[in-house]
């Protein structure tokens, strides 16, 4: 069989709670240090110990970094799941299994080679306790893939050394295990199998970071203070980055003071009030969340909008409705997130589509909710969040200054004849801000209820409707200060594709594909809403475009069509919403279902 | 309900105090609620204690959240911020506010049915946090806006406008305060002002949470016989088991007190309350005995208001965030950036 180099994928099914997720990084940090492109995707349960688990890794050495489901070899380690996990390979493919038990000759697949590794006689020969055991059957099947795959050992011992060094124990079983997995592959198998890795040097301005983490930092460095939460996954781990990071780089060398507050509310509802009253007060101040957690704080979300305080918020979204699958992902809070709260509102939204956008985005979260007095919801995905992916390594530019907006100093208060805290004195939309306790004549009653651009009570439908109507255009012209759309036209193009977040991988890959196949589309992604006019002109240059997104009900298209007021005929919708991070090739069927190939 | 513009004039006879300024400075807008509403009576005794304190006015937030209690905040201290939020949720605006600025003196208003039906998580997550908040609960057993539904602070058996009874247990807002380990607890009558001044003054010297819970009643929908809430019920079952005083640190205590019948309590920056026992047997510093007599006071019908419990020296909010003496809103970017050199080496940990 001819070999393949760099390009195919595999997938590792265990149990959830084994430790299998700490072999699984493991393996792909050391194909990310052989310099070749590669992602993981990590498929785990709701649960902290026993229900199946998969983590896909796809090794592309032309940096596509979508989901693939096809897998040139499965790792079956989980009973519960092996007969799925055996149908899952593509035919011609491998299987490798645990032979310390034996499979039932007829029920295996004839077009796969079954490669048989007995990993638990392995460790229990060599390990004691049985707790150790299960631990280290994970570290020998990275040993065995470092066989099959070709793998650098060396790198594999590096990582363990880097990870245990202090732990002399753990380091020489984590060690011995990968050598047992080796070995054994090595004189029982032809090794490495065809497909194979070798190094390459396409990976050394890349790093490998989870959104969330990178969000996280990217609040540290916009200068949050406040940070206020509820523990929902998958935005968990974005409160928790953030604050490891406070704990490094925020408490003050002399006074050992916290530069940070970090607020574990009662409920969302609580966080976002939190989050409210902090910024009200002049701190850069966000709360991480998902989907449920939008939906309770949508009457705070009105308030802001309305009584104008700047609020960031982070919505790490998984499946919905309700409760949804908490661990898998989806792009359904779009339609939510953009008129969140009862009344006519319209919020900033972000659109993440990596974690390297994430950690860009979460810094113009706060200068946008600052400069235009209003909440800016970043919305990303557990995909993004949770998962490891290879992204340009994060900089920063130390120029950076951040927007406070139109907020009055004492001394500024103190010169001006009065101050009115909704008027519009330049003509933009945006009113000038006072901070409580700067100075008396900045004071002025802060209220949801009716009022007047002299932030006075009112009931008069023409001054209410004065404020309210400023308020739209104010968050209407946001929309030239969001991060402009990625756009990339082909040459002869004829239709285009528009996407959001993370469907960007797989829209790329199937574009670069359809172009191979003779039908070059134009494509644009939109990072911001309200939208920039890039995404009209875009969509006024194509009779027909379509919308790939990840959702039952095209709510990115939805969107599209109450916004630029296109014609819904000319919008055709790719949609994909079963939980899992898309893939390229629903997108090409997509398109060549409707569109022809040109002669 | 008045649509007039409250002039401005100061009457050269006003007394001004330590700041120079007269009562009037520490006004807000007309008050737009019922002639005879005991909370007008409370935002009096309010204007009265900031007076007293010689506080400076912009120092001072007033939160609060929605109904009648919740509009106060306007009607004093015009020259503090007000943030009339949402339902039930002034806690958690307050509890940001003081988190990003230490230094605000925060205030929140609110109502039995804010306070005890749709806020009271929060009410008992801000006690949980000690927050340093002064948190007046106005209360009248009724909603009014809506007009005249029982609030959850309603007593059983009492009746309202239509004379229907309550069938539910009420809950009592001190009772729960203590259970939850608030740091001061009182309660007092809007038409009691002599008491309600000192509380308020000693609350908003309190480092930590201040509970005050006042019995004021709606003059419109629940100051009925057989309501427990109206003013002639209140005079009449109301006993003061102590009385407290606040004395600034710099001042001299002229008051005499007889001996053994005063506790006193000294707060974080030197001033001092004294707790002035009025029923003998009575401990304000001790938590079980304080819960123990204002249930038996209850049993027998009668409404123990006072300071009814206090703890000394407490760790608030902030000392537990650890956040230090300079506000979080006066740091600077350049301090809270670790900027480029730093991010550039902690991408070494994602390689």
């Amino acid at each position: 069989m001819k070999s393949r180099i760099n390009d195919f994928a595999f997938k590792i099914a265990t149990a959830n709670g084994t430790g299998s997720a700490s072999a699984n990084g493991l393996i792909m940090q050391a194909i990310f240090r052989m310099g070749i492109p590669v992602t993981g995707k990590n498929l785990f349960p709701s649960n902290i110990q026993g229900l199946p688990t998969w983590y896909e890794i796809r090794v592309s050495e032309a940096g596509y970094t979508a989901r693939t489901p096809i897998f040139d070899l499965m790792v079956a380690l989980n009973p519960a799941t092996f007969d799925k996990d055996v149908a899952e390979v593509t035919s011609g493919g491998w299987l490798l299994y645990d032979s310390t038990w034996p499979l039932l000759e007829e029920k295996m697949r004839h077009d796969v080679t079954y490669i048989g590794v007995p990993m638990a006689d392995l460790c229990n020969e060599a390990f004691d306790g049985v707790r150790n055991r299960i631990l280290m059957k994970n570290i020998v099947y990275a040993g065995v893939l470092a066989a099959l795959l070709g793998i650098d050992r060396e790198e594999l011992i590096k990582l363990t050394q880097e990870k245990f060094g202090k732990k002399p124990a753990l380091l020489e079983s984590n060690q011995q295990a990968i050598e047992l997995g080796y070995q054994y592959t090595a004189q029982h198998y032809k090794c490495p199998l065809p497909i194979q890795l070798e190094r390459r040097d396409a990976t050394k301005d890349a790093i490998l970071i989870d959104g969330n983490t990178a969000a996280g930092l990217g609040c540290l460095y916009a200068g949050a203070t406040v940070g206020a939460w509820y523990p929902i996954t998958p935005s968990t781990s974005l409160m928790e980055a953030f604050t490891a990071f406070c704990q490094k780089y925020r408490v003050d060398p002399e006074t050992k003071a916290n530069q940070f507050a970090i607020l574990q509310a009662e409920d969302e509802l609580a966080a976002i009030g939190m989050v409210i009253g902090a910024s009200w007060a002049g701190a850069r101040a966000f709360t991480p969340t998902s989907g449920p957690g939008i939906s309770l704080m949508n009457e705070f979300l009105g308030l802001a909008y309305y009584a104008e305080v700047p609020a960031v918020l982070f919505n790490v979204q998984r499946t919905g409705p309700s409760t949804g699958m908490p661990t898998r992902t989806q792009q359904a809070d779009l339609l939510l997130c953009a008129y969140a709260s009862h009344g006519d509102t319209k919020h900033i939204n972000l659109y993440p589509a990596d974690p390297h956008e994430a950690f860009e985005m979460a810094v113009n979260a706060f200068d946008l909710a600052e400069r235009f007095q209003t909440p800016v919801i970043v919305l990303s995905d557990l995909d993004i969040g949770m998962n490891d992916w290879m992204v340009p390594k994060l900089t920063w530019n130390d120029m950076y200054q951040p927007d406070r907006g139109k907020v009055l100093s004492a001394e500024e208060l103190e010169a001006a004849e009065r101050f009115s805290r909704y008027l519009d004195v330049d003509g933009d939309g945006i009113p000038y801000r006072s901070l409580p306790g700067v100075h008396p004549k900045g004071a002025y009653f802060t209220r949801g209820s009716g009022h007047n651009k002299f932030a006075k009570y009112t009931e008069d439908g023409d001054e209410y409707q004065e404020v309210l109507d400023r308020i739209a255009r104010k968050v209407n012209s946001a929309r030239a200060a969001i991060p402009a759309p990625f756009v990339k036209r082909r040459e002869g193009a004829r239709v285009g594709l528009i996407s959001v977040g993370g469907c960007h991988g797989a829209c790329t890959e199937a574009l670069d594909i359809l172009e191979a196949d003779g039908l070059p589309v134009d494509y644009l992604r939109v990072k911001g809403f309200p939208f920039a006019d890039e995404v009209r002109e875009f969509l006024d240059s194509h009779d027909r475009t379509f919308v790939v997104e990840q959702n039952r009900d095209g709510q990115l298209r939805s969107l599209l069509i109450l916004e630029t007021e296109v014609d819904p005929a000319r919008l055709h919708s790719i949609r994909s919403y079963a939980g899992f991070p898309m893939s390229a090739q629903p997108i090409v069927d997509g398109v060549l279902a409707k569109v022809q190939v040109p002669a | 309900m008045s649509y007039i513009t409250k002039p401005q004039a100061h009457h050269p006879s006003l007394k001004p105090n330590a700041l120079g300024l007269t009562r009037r400075d520490y006004e807000g807008a007309i008050t737009t609620l019922c002639a005879g509403c005991g909370h007008d009576s409370i935002t009096a005794a309010f204007i009265q204690a900031f007076w007293e304190l010689d506080m400076e006015p912009h120092t001072v937030a007033k939160l609060s959240g929605i109904g009648c209690s919740s509009k106060t905040p306007a009607y004093f201290l015009r020259e503090a911020h007000g943030f009339n939020s949402v339902h039930g949720r002034m806690p958690a605006v307050a509890t940001g506010a003081g988190a990003a600025n230490s230094q605000l003196k925060l205030v929140g208003v609110s109502g039995d049915g804010d306070s005890l039906s749709i806020g009271l998580g929060q009410l008992c997550h801000a006690i949980r946090r000690n927050l340093n908040l002064l948190y007046v609960l106005e209360n009248n057993g009724v909603y009014g806006l809506t007009k005249g539904q029982f609030s959850a602070s309603a007593d059983p058996g009492s009746l309202n406008k239509r004379g229907t009874a309550n069938t539910m247990p009420a809950i009592d807002s001190v009772l729960l305060a203590i259970n939850l380990g608030a740091t001061f607890v009182a309660r007092s009558f809007s038409g009691d002002k002599e008491q309600l001044v000192p509380l308020i003054k000693a609350g908003l010297m309190h480092k930590g949470f201040a509970f005050i819970d006042v019995i004021s009643p709606c003059v419109t929908f629940n100051d009925h016989e057989g309501s427990t809430k109206s003013y002639a019920y209140t005079r009449r079952h109301q006993i003061e088991v102590v009385e407290a005083d606040f004395v600034p640190g710099r001042r001299e205590i002229t008051v005499d007190y007889d001996p053994g019948s005063v506790k006193e309590v000294t707060l974080h920056n030197g001033d001092r309350i004294m707790l002035r026992k009025v029923a003998e047997d009575y401990d304000p510093l001790d938590r079980d005995q304080a819960y123990a007599y204002i249930r038996d006071r209850q049993k027998v019908g009668e409404l123990a208001t006072g300071l009814l419990y206090m703890s000394g020296m407490t760790s608030d909010m902030n000392d537990q965030l650890r956040t230090g003496d300079t506000p979080l809103t006066q740091v600077s970017h350049g301090d809270l950036c670790p900027g480029s050199a730093e991010l550039e080496k902690l991408m070494s940990r994602y390689r």
